[in-house]
């Protein structure tokens, strides 16, 4: 059984956090305890909610004026990653996790204004399904879709009141002169367009 | 700037002092007798006081300061700035004049305040105010903020705790900014989520006040250092309850995965303690907690408005390109205070 200490008197958060964290990759898997000193309240309380959301034994005792020690157990097996988008990008695959990439603002190749009319239908029919996706993201001339002028910007509020996430392509809407003229949802980056793509259940792209 | 400055160690509204123990200071202060001028003061635990001059004139005094939450001391100044003009929007005013306080120690280099003070003057400039002057004194850390004084008809004053029940509220800005300036700091926030929150944060909520007096709005608050969580009890006031439904709360999407590794503040967690035991989360994500108690620096505005007119008033907020929308409602007084669903 491995034990580490980690010193994080005097650390502001959410540095005692970062800190345990690391010791407790340093036990590779094996099961250990990790135990941390602090100097206040908050900061016990910060660990000890790390610790219950990761499944992690806690227990905490006051040793002195301004001065905690934060006990956790950890059972091992499944050692933490180094970097966290590992984490991100091994995720068990959630039924209705459903992500929907809009790369165009057509459906399909052939006909542009065919396309444009197969990808009106598309939204209109995407808004009322039961079971909404997750989020719809949109790039590159998907990103005319969300902004002033779209035939579906109504169909997309529906989405958005409903739970969905809508998101558009910031460096996208900037290249085609849009910023000003987003109508729904948020503007997102290339590395929270990652993280869903990733993450989800189950990505359409019509 | 030279390497040992260490101008950001964690600032902003996350240094607040908690509202708890505030409140236990408050409490004990003395109380003079009731002026009938003073419209709004501390009694509402509105961070701004509004005082009648004459029937149709007001005169709303505010204060606000803090220290950098990031390293660029021209953004600190813009974001120190807009944090302290905000409260002026908060009660429906016009900003008059504003004053510099400054803390900054002595043996620093020069144009790192130089630098703080353009971004503020700049701000109040844009607010359509004038920078009359201020107060500076050499200290050990940086501190900077303004006291605003403004303007406002005392049939428009916004009061922080006059919402109805059957209002919807509206939020005008997207949640997150501590929990990003906090991953910064220990090197984990992307330079685009970084930009995203300091675009918000440099953002006045002047335009967001113009578009919402057209409508019937009853209360209003900015949410900055105790969290949407916090600020909306004060709109409650232990007189209303409400609902909010986490899924539209407009959030920085970033903010999220830094809340899951925990990249959590203190004040987060003192606004948890405060307000806790008010709250109940109905199937909320870890995360999606942590960012509605998370501390704002120069958050947006969260509106109390009539229900009829709240989609309107969303809509508008929104052609202004603010990611503005409605975020719940306010009910008869229940248990519990406050329901994320």
């Amino acid at each position: 059984m491995m034990k580490k200490t980690v010193n994080a008197m005097g650390d502001p958060c959410p540095i005692p956090v970062v800190k345990t964290r690391a010791a407790i990759r340093e036990l590779n898997g094996a099961p250990g305890t990790v135990e941390t000193l602090v100097d206040n309240e908050i900061a016990v309380q910060n660990l000890t909610k790390m610790a219950v959301q990761k499944g992690y034994g806690v227990s905490s005792q006051q040793l002195g004026k301004d001065q905690y020690r934060v006990t956790l157990s950890i059972a091992g097996g499944i050692p933490e990653e180094d970097e966290p988008e590992e984490i991100v990008c091994a995720p068990v695959p959630k039924r209705g996790n459903t992500v929907v990439a809009v790369s165009s603002s057509a459906m399909g190749t052939g006909n542009d204004e065919l396309g444009a009319a197969l990808m009106k239908a598309f939204l209109y029919a995407l808004a009322r399904q039961e079971e909404p996706p997750a989020a719809v993201l949109f790039y590159n001339g998907g990103a005319k879709l969300t902004c002033e002028g779209s035939v579906s910007l109504e169909d997309l509020k529906d989405l958005e009141a409903r739970g969905t996430e809508i998101l558009t392509c910031g460096t996208c809407l900037n290249f085609y002169g849009l910023t000003e003229k987003l109508r729904v949802g948020g503007v997102t980056n290339m590395y929270d367009i990652v993280e869903k793509l990733t993450g989800a259940g189950l990505v359409v792209r019509p | 700037m030279p390497e040992d400055i260490v101008f950001c160690k964690g600032g902003g509204c996350t240094a607040k002092l908690g509202a708890g123990v505030l409140s236990r200071v408050l409490s004990k202060l003395p109380k003079g007798p009731a002026d009938p001028d003073l419209l709004v003061g501390y009694d509402s635990r509105d961070d701004a006081a509004v005082y009648r001059i004459s029937d149709d004139t007001a005169v709303v005094q505010t204060l606000d300061f803090f220290p950098p939450m990031v390293d660029d001391p021209y953004t600190f100044g813009q974001i120190a700035a807009c944090n302290a003009l905000s409260d002026i929007y908060a009660m429906g005013g016009e900003v008059k004049t504003a004053l510099n306080i400054v803390c900054f120690p002595e043996k620093w280099d020069l144009n790192v305040l130089g630098k703080i003070l353009q971004g503020g003057a700049e701000k109040v400039i844009e607010a359509g105010g004038t920078l009359a002057g201020g107060h500076s004194i050499a200290g050990d850390g940086v501190l900077y903020g303004l006291s605003v004084m403004g303007t406002v008809r005392p049939d428009r004053a916004l009061a922080n705790n006059r919402g109805r029940p059957g209002d919807k509220l509206i939020l005008t800005k997207k949640l997150g900014v501590g929990i990003l300036c906090t991953a910064n700091r220990v090197g984990e926030a992307s330079p685009e989520g970084m930009a995203e929150a300091i675009a918000s944060m440099t953002t006045l909520n002047k335009r967001a006040a113009e578009i919402a007096a057209r409508y019937e709005v009853h209360a209003c608050t900015d949410v900055t250092g105790f969290g949407l969580i916090g600020h909306l009890r004060e709109m409650l006031d232990g007189k209303l309850s409400a609902t909010v439904r986490w899924k539209q709360v407009p959030v920085i999407g970033e903010a999220k995965r830094h809340a899951d590794e925990f990249l959590l503040t203190a004040a987060g967690q003192r606004n948890r303690n405060f307000a806790g035991d008010a709250v109940r989360f109905d199937s909320v994500p870890f995360a999606m907690e942590e960012i509605l108690f998370d501390s704002q620096t120069s958050g947006g505005l969260l509106l109390a408005v009539s229900p009829d007119q709240a989609r309107d008033l969303e809509a508008e907020l929104r052609t202004a390109g603010m990611p503005a929308a409605v975020i719940g409602e306010l009910l008869e007084k229940t248990e519990p205070e406050i329901t994320i669903n």
